[in-house]
């Protein structure tokens, strides 16, 4: 089948694939709990942050500060948090990652690793917080083997975000 | 040198302020969100209407996703099903003529029963479902216990109705879509379900522990709980009516006695909606008052 001629060089990458594909495989792994399974634990980590936090590590100035807002509603609404847990959450974690960035101006990856499995923490357990706080109340014991499943997962989704990178400047 | 920081844009004005307005953005709407957070406490029934709109949009992406995978698990199981088969033939068929004994057992018991109450004169209610759906999704990331349920309003489905699957109780609904709703299972941190012991009736709270487990805490004093004690709802408190299978008792924790549900809600293909027992009203003040005077 005969291509058309496409140039390789000084090509101009789709705007929508630039900007569209980091939100959008943020707001499908937040979608990650509509898989048909009933959980009794606490065992699922939460895609969309860790995504989200891949992101920003990889394209620091992907996003501005307020991105984590429509982004976090839309992991509300499926999370079973209340509504409003995940948007505030993200924003303070995009906050605490613009200090960061000041004290740090060279990063390696384990550095990052270790910040990104810090914050996944205390959000899991600020959001343990939150939905303790309206109606539930659960040890925080509970959620140790979802904190170490988010760890652990990190560089999993690091290297699936550093793929995505390279998929939408050459789509 | 360093990486240029993109918060840092240099001498451009512009720049500068749209750097600073989208922390301004970012800022007030976290606090937007605290609020949002704050109304969950104060206001639980705005805003689970508030989710229920939303979780009508999503129910049909799990329930799509459910059917998919639910016959392709079928194929794995019914392959498997052939391995071993002559041996289990044999053991369910051993099974089935015991069961056959109790079912008899149980027949003679009914009648017993049924002719106790007729003298005793009190009415048994039958108990109609309301609807029969299935629990598509649950919130495998948060520390709360719901589940997704496939029916809604336009079935009939209401806050507070209580949810039997086929062993047993497995919570109650919460919220309400149009065509779905959201169970909160009785394993949840927050859900505690009036419960007695089958053997002696000894009144116990069964509260969820947020670990597919429940704690038993018994209402009399003295009263000790066994491995292998079977609860049942006691129906106080109305909701759930009296006599459905809860928990089995496993062992003796420091907090209370743990618990197993019955109805493994991860087994679960389809549940029952029930209506809100309930409870028969107490005697009338009135009535005490008076004999108490007598």
């Amino acid at each position: 089948m005969a291509r058309g001629y496409e140039p390789r060089l000084n090509r101009v990458p789709s705007r929508w694939a630039l900007i569209g594909i980091p939100a959008v495989s943020v707001m499908l792994g937040s979608m990650t709990v509509l898989i048909p399974q009933i959980f009794v634990l606490p065992l699922l980590p939460p895609f969309g942050l860790l995504l989200l936090l891949a992101w920003r590590m990889i394209v620091r100035d992907l996003w501005p500060v307020w991105a984590a807002l429509p982004l976090g509603l839309f992991d509300d609404i499926f999370s079973g948090q209340p509504l409003g847990s995940a948007m505030l959450l993200w924003t303070l974690v995009f906050l605490v990652l613009d200090i960061f960035d000041r004290w740090m101006m060279w990063r390696d990856y384990r550095q990052d690793w270790v910040i990104a499995g810090t914050l996944v923490t205390v959000v899991l357990l600020l959001g343990l917080a939150i939905a303790n706080g309206s109606g539930g109340d659960t040890n925080a014991i509970i959620l140790l083997p979802q904190i170490i499943v988010s760890v652990l997962m990190f560089p999993l989704m690091v290297r699936l975000c550093a793929w995505l990178d390279v998929l939408r400047w050459t789509l | 040198m360093a990486p240029p920081s993109p918060r840092r844009p240099g001498f451009s004005r512009r720049a500068q302020y749209g750097i600073f307005a989208s922390y301004v953005i970012a800022v007030a709407g976290a606090a937007f969100a605290l609020l949002l957070v704050l109304t969950a406490r104060f206001d639980p029934n705005g805003h689970s209407a508030l989710q229920s709109i939303l979780a009508d949009m999503t129910s049909p992406i799990s329930a799509a996703a459910r059917s998919a995978l639910a016959s392709t698990g079928d194929v794995g199981e019914s392959i498997g099903a052939y391995f071993n088969a002559a041996s289990k033939n044999k053991a369910m068929a051993k099974e089935l003529a015991a069961a056959r004994r109790k079912l008899i057992e149980a027949d003679v018991l009914r009648q017993d029963n049924s002719r106790l109450k007729q003298l005793l004169g009190l009415k048994t209610e039958t108990f109609q479902p309301i609807a029969r759906a299935a629990l598509v999704s649950s919130t495998g990331g948060s520390s709360r216990r719901y589940a997704t349920l496939s029916a809604g309003a336009s079935q009939g489905v209401a806050n507070g109705q209580p949810v039997v699957g086929p062993d047993g109780l497995v919570g109650r609904v919460v919220s309400v879509g149009r065509i779905s709703a959201r169970v909160l299972l009785i394993v949840d941190g927050g859900n505690v379900t009036p419960v007695k012991r089958t053997t002696d009736g000894a009144p116990a709270l069964a509260i969820g522990s947020g670990d597919g487990r429940l704690i038993l805490r018994p209402l009399t004093t003295g009263v000790q709980f066994k491995a292998g004690d079977v609860f049942v709802t006691s129906g106080s408190g109305g909701i759930y009516r009296p006599g459905i299978p809860v928990a089995r008792a496993i062992d003796q924790g420091r907090e209370g006695t743990k618990a197993h549900p019955l109805a493994d809600p991860a087994q679960l293909d389809y549940a029952e909606v029930e209506p809100i027992y309930q409870a028969p009203p107490p005697p009338a003040p009135s009535q005490i008052g008076e004999a108490r005077e007598d």
